[in-house]
């Protein structure tokens, strides 16, 4: 009886019909679980974060000394930093695979939830970025100097927009400050959004490996899903934790264990390894403005992708061989591109990532006409 | 290559054996139409491919003499690898060359005396440490500043009051604070023993500024520091020999763990939590598989209508 009440209820209805009786096609593979494991990367970094925010200090003269003093003062600081420093990296590389699947099954039909992931994907870049200045360490410093600046390319506007975002003429307290806001805010815009981004989904259905309606056979949620999932998420925590407790700086960069200095620029500024591919589409054009609607264009141009497409067949990849060689080309250049960002910016690594640039917009523009 | 994955990945998937969808299915593929020719100049284009770039990424590791400056070779380090900890022995002594030799220039701001505890020394050892040093404290009831000695809770002391007084007393070179060097050095210890052990004459071609010596580990070659390690340059309390790469084995060892002071119990409490992390994993494996078997052992048979 007392059931029976809770279960009338309408959020206790809400949760039933999004997390127990959900339909959903039985032959979903594991690449379908990186879905919820971007759900635990997100709970583990709002709350891995909201502890360091506890201890951080916004301020340009204690921000690397608030981080040094959660390292080796504060009870367990040091696990909680390697943990939010780590699990962005694994943020995007589940993020990474996820818009795979999505592309690869073409999972783009479902316009509403696709472009919501899209936004999700642009908020959570922005995240990072505004994260990785917060420690003040010389890469953060240069890598916020560097990125702000490429809206000085914006005709007419720009030098007064980057002055706006700086509050002030250069990257200083006030930058950090607003930073650290933003940084703060931005996860809980995050967190709306994948609730929307979670609606639009279970409005039309979760797509399935085999491409056609899978009305015919779908399971509720709970349990196999919910227990398929919690799979998912030990074999992502054991991901996390190897490298987060055995080589958790491994994915970082040794310069920013310098506090930073205006004064000296470090011989490579290069953002964190998971911006190197679009990083180095930016590097590839020439022209400044040109540079930055190209490195724009790299993240936005998954928006037009469902636009792209010219018959109304949905099918993705799994039995188009052309396609197949179209994804895993792609996948080889996001690798390259990866790699090129990491390179200094000489000969012949200028002309590959040129190639390379050209070869990442064809394949995707390419691809949904297949 | 993609051709190769999907025969590794995805044949089991276009096999025409596995119901009557698939084979509908089937009939979509666009590779359906090819030959056998085709598909193999296809397999064979991928793992060529596939060839180019791995040699193509192995080059570049190789050419990286392209850097001009000389990478350090990785050293045996105790600490090194999943399960390897600090040398305690070998941290005690490192910090007795920081003692008697780094800290006449370099500074370790963010190290406190109670972080030696239990690692290099006791807790009267380290309070003995401590007070050999004055701290400025204050102010007092009269509101005037007073010298005091150390306790544990103090940073170890920085030889200049500050950059300028640093950059004054060294020919304006800026000794760095060493509190994380080895985490900001690409290259780690190994870049600290080889540089505190590669001092050597500058080739010809190469002109050193008054004050300037040549370390082909140091960016540029020319550095501020004169080679301070040499044998018998520190005394070890433990009757170790002081050979030159004893002490700089031991002192990039001592500066490793200031960057990284939890290093020992981070791998214990990983280990841990990987040990318990794969048992629940285990235990989700087979929760999945139990629950499934039903879903995944289902046959469906279609049975056309007139055979009723």
């Amino acid at each position: 009886m007392k059931f029976k009440k809770i279960y009338l209820n309408p959020i206790m209805k809400i949760l039933s019909s999004s997390l127990i009786k959900l339909p959903s096609p039985k032959n979903i593979s594991l690449f379908w679980n990186f879905g919820s494991i971007l759900g635990i990367c997100l709970m583990t970094q709002i709350l891995s974060g909201l502890f360091l925010a506890m201890h951080y200090v916004p301020n340009t003269e204690m921000a690397f000394q608030s981080v040094v003093h959660i390292c080796r003062d504060v009870n367990m600081g040091w696990f909680m930093r390697i943990i939010h420093a780590n699990g962005a990296s694994f943020f995007f590389i589940s993020m990474f695979i996820h818009i795979g699947r999505g592309i690869y099954y073409e999972s783009f039909y479902l316009i509403q939830t696709w472009n919501l992931g899209v936004m999700i994907f642009l908020l959570t870049m922005a995240s990072a970025f505004l994260g990785y200045v917060l420690p003040w360490g010389q890469m953060s410093f240069w890598g916020a100097t560097v990125i702000t600046n490429l809206l000085s390319a914006i005709p007419y506007l720009g030098t007064t927009l980057v002055y706006w975002i700086w509050g002030g003429f250069s990257v200083d307290n006030a930058t950090l400050n607003r930073f650290f806001v933003f940084h703060f805010i931005c996860p809980f815009i995050v967190l709306a959004l994948v609730i929307l981004h979670l609606f639009f989904l279970h409005l039309k259905g979760s797509s399935n490996p085999l491409g056609i309606s899978s009305k015919s056979f779908k399971i509720p949620f709970t349990p196999y899903f919910l227990i398929k999932d919690i799979m998912g998420f030990m074999f992502f925590f054991c991901a996390l934790f190897f490298i987060t407790m055995f080589f958790p700086y491994y994915l970082g960069d040794p310069d920013n264990f310098s506090i930073a200095n205006p004064m000296v620029t470090p011989l490579h500024i290069k953002p964190e390894w998971y911006f190197l591919f679009a990083y180095a589409i930016l590097r590839s054009i020439p022209n400044k403005l040109g540079g930055v609607i190209a490195l724009l264009m790299s993240i936005l141009i998954l928006f037009f992708l469902p636009l792209l497409k010219k018959n109304k067949i949905k099918q993705g990849s799994q039995f188009n061989l052309i396609k197949q060689n179209l994804f895993w080309m792609l996948i080889s250049i996001f690798f390259l591109l990866t790699w090129i960002g990491a390179e200094p910016v000489e000969d012949p690594f200028i002309i590959t990532g040129q190639i390379l640039t050209i070869l990442y917009f064809s394949v995707m523009i390419k691809f949904p006409s297949q | 290559m993609a051709a190769c994955m999907r025969r590794i990945c995805g044949a089991g998937l276009l096999k025409s054996n596995h119901g009557i969808v698939l084979q509908q299915a089937n009939k979509y593929s666009s590779s359906s139409t090819w030959t056998k020719s085709q598909k193999a100049l296809c397999t064979s284009a991928g793992v060529l491919a596939g060839g180019v770039a791995a040699l193509w990424y192995t080059l570049d590791r190789s050419v990286q003499a392209k850097d001009l400056i000389l990478h350090p070779p990785e050293q045996d380090w105790p600490h090194k690898g999943l399960l390897g900890s600090f040398d305690h022995a070998s941290l005690r002594r490192g910090y007795e060359v920081y003692k008697q030799v780094c800290a006449a220039c370099h500074s370790m701001q963010y190290v406190r005396y109670r972080e030696l505890i239990g690692v290099t020394h006791t807790e009267e050892e380290v309070k003995a440490e401590a007070a050999e040093i004055m701290v400025e404290d204050g102010p007092d009831d009269t509101g005037a500043m007073f010298k005091r000695p150390g306790k544990p809770a103090d940073r170890f002391p920085s030889p200049y009051p500050n950059e300028n007084a640093a950059r004054a007393a060294n020919n304006g070179a800026y000794p760095p604070d060493l509190s994380l060097i080895a985490a900001a050095r690409h290259g780690g210890e190994d870049y600290l023993f080889s540089l505190l052990t590669g001092y050597c004459e500058a080739p010809a071609g190469v002109v050193l500024q008054e004050g300037q010596h040549f370390n082909p580990y140091f960016m540029g070659g020319a550095i501020g520091m004169a080679q301070a390690i040499y044998s018998e340059s520190a005394e070890f309390g433990d009757g170790t020999p002081a050979s030159a790469s004893q002490i700089a084995k031991d002192v990039s060892a001592f500066l490793r763990w200031c960057s990284e002071p939890e290093h020992d119990q981070r791998k214990k409490t990983g280990l841990k939590a990987l040990l318990m992390l794969a048992a629940f994993t285990a235990i989700s494996i087979y929760w999945k598989r139990h629950s499934w078997s039903s879903l995944k052992s289902t046959k469906i048979l279609y049975v056309p209508r007139k055979k009723l």
